[in-house]
């Protein structure tokens, strides 16, 4: 029992990661009908950049606790800001010019814009893993022993990426269905054109698409920086990968099924890890993947498609 | 028909699709106040001026003139937001998002300071909107559609309305109603309207004016009184439709 409420803490904070990278993926996908092949590395980049920007700033945990807060939220309202930008960059040299293209051109600059990011990092920051001391260490513990001397923890780290997260997806949820940038963003998703006829600015749109979708994943990128304490320049594409099947699992284009997609990748693949085999964790994420593309493929929060046209 | 400057003036206005010749050098205008109709066969190219208007397509050639400015190389968003609106053809309603929100997407990007008031507006002309305001758009019935597409139109408080085909598909009734409703706005708010229409009679009716469009250009034009009498008018455009 104490064993699988631990692997249920870890699942949903590994969950809420891959929620938040996972709503970049889905709206942008909603909005353009294309997946952004780029933005685990965004990710990626947005973690760099938490890094550069905790050692720049000589934030330890030995600093007073208030000074420590502040300091983290300095570093993630800067981040979020350039990871935007290099989000917006992408969406710029990547997506609009091939705007109205075939398809698969797109798809393509993409892949080549993911690997650009990767191998600028790589090679400006260098291949070896990057580690962080432990800014928040400690946390509570909720059982004791029991008859196995299993013990229970809930680490402040997660208290703080499973907070944090939900306030971010109530934000956005509010956002997306209550202002007029939410409600412009599923005006451009479902007609384009009607959009632009109601004085709608439709490419503005969608790079605030990209935009808002590059923010949260820098706000995943310090959370799995804080979380791990270890990064590189390729955890882009596995937590990406991720990320994506979440979006697929909760149906894509779907802002709660980003969510809850993200949720479930994250328990399945802990519970996998912590019931049978580490080493096949990744498996099972993407055995998911090719199941659900296969047998549901409009996800468990698909769009419903029963309207007239 | 007043003799100052027209609200919209279109010149010479010449329209593509890649090769495809759309339009060939159309010449109209319409005065502040008058309701317009625009008749014609199936792919005249009645819908592509009501799009070139907007700046979707663009015109290869040609000027467009709204109340003395120029707007034909501005982009589509940058042109209706200067009083313009149009309910474009096959309604183009949002599926997913319910009748409220449609409406309030029309009033999105326009200066109308007076949301609560508009709304009050095309509930009034179309009650049955308002009775079905938090329903999804998607799965109005058509009719309900093309008056919430017509209101959506309404909400930035125009002074130039586009309308293409608002009665293709409707019951007469229906049509009755919306023709009415056209006829409202025009007299009591003063609202200058441009139809397309293929319900040449009853369009012609209505209208102040009328041309006549075949191929991309435009063949005839006159009162609505001038062109319903005319003989060739009814061979083409009338058969069988009046009543
Ligand atoms: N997107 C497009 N690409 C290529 N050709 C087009 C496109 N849209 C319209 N056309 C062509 O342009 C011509 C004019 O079309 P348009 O839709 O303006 O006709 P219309 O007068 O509105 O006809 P209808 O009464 O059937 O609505 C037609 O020959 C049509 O096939
Ligand atoms: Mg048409």
């Amino acid at each position: 029992m104490e064993y699988f409420l631990q692997q249920l803490i870890n699942g949903v904070t590994l969950g809420s990661i891959y929620g938040l990278i996972a709503i970049g993926y889905t709206m942008v996908y909603g909005i353009i009908g294309m997946i952004n092949f780029a933005h685990g590395d965004i990710f990626m980049v947005g973690s760099f950049l938490s890094l550069i920007l905790i050692v720049a700033f000589g934030i330890t945990a030995s600093l007073p606790i208030g000074l420590l807060i502040l300091a983290l939220i300095g570093v993630l309202i800067i981040s979020m800001a350039l990871t935007s930008v290099w989000g917006w960059t992408v969406e710029r040299i990547a997506y609009r010019p091939l705007r109205g293209s075939f398809r698969l051109a797109p798809l393509i600059t993409a892949i080549g814009a993911s690997i650009a990011l990767q191998n600028f990092v790589q090679i400006s920051q260098g291949a070896r893993n990057k580690p962080l001391q432990p800014l928040i260490p400690g946390g509570f513990t909720l059982t004791e022993g029991s008859d196995d001397g299993f013990i229970v923890q809930l680490s402040y780290s997660q208290i703080l990426i499973i907070v944090v997260t939900t306030l971010l997806m109530i934000g956005f949820t509010l956002l997306i269905n209550k202002t007029s940038l939410g409600r412009a963003q599923r005006a451009c998703e479902q007609d384009r054109k009607m959009a632009s006829l109601l004085g709608i600015n439709v490419d503005r749109t969608i790079s605030l698409t990209f935009v808002m979708g590059a923010a949260l994943a820098a706000v995943a990128g310090l959370l799995f920086l804080l979380y791990y304490g270890v990064i590189d320049f390729y955890i882009g594409f596995l937590a990406g990968v991720k990320a994506f099947t979440a979006a697929v699992l909760g149906g894509i284009g779907s802002l709660p099924g980003a969510m809850l997609g993200g949720l479930l990748i994250g328990l399945i693949e802990t519970f996998w890890s912590g019931y049978f085999s580490v080493e096949y964790k990744d498996v099972a994420a993407f055995s998911i993947l090719a199941i659900v593309l296969i047998f549901m493929p409009e996800g468990l929060l698909g769009k419903p498609e029963v309207e007239k046209v | 028909m007043s003799t100052s400057q027209p609200l919209l003036d279109v010149r010479d206005v010449v329209t593509h699709y890649g090769k495809i010749v759309a339009l060939r050098g159309v010449d109209l205008s319409v005065a502040s106040g008058e309701i317009v109709t625009l008749i014609g066969a199936n792919g005249a190219g009645k819908s592509t001026l009501m799009m070139t208007i907007c700046g979707s397509p663009k015109a290869t050639s040609g000027q467009v003139y709204f109340d003395g400015e120029e707007i034909t190389g501005l982009p589509t968003h940058e042109i209706m937001r200067k009083s313009i609106a149009q309910s474009p053809e096959g309604r183009r309603i949002f599926p997913r998002m319910s009748v409220m929100e449609n409406l309030i997407m029309g009033a999105e990007t326009a200066s109308n300071a007076d949301v609560d008031g508009s709304l009050q507006r095309v509930f009034d002309l179309f009650p049955r909107l308002k009775e079905r305001q938090n329903q999804r758009g998607g799965t109005l019935s058509g009719g309900e559609q093309q008056m919430l597409a017509i209101a959506r139109a309404l909400m930035s408080k125009p002074r130039l309305l586009l309308l293409d085909e608002p009665s293709l598909g409707l019951a007469p009734l229906i049509v009755k109603q919306i023709f009415d409703a056209i006829r409202d706005l025009n007299q009591g708010d003063g609202l200058t309207v441009f139809l397309v229409e293929q319900n040449a009679y009853h369009a012609l009716k209505l209208a102040h004016r009328g041309y006549v469009m075949v191929n991309g250009k435009i063949t005839m034009s006159g009162t609505g009184k001038e062109l319903l009498a005319r003989d060739d008018v009814k061979a083409a455009y009338l058969e069988g439709g009046a009543h």
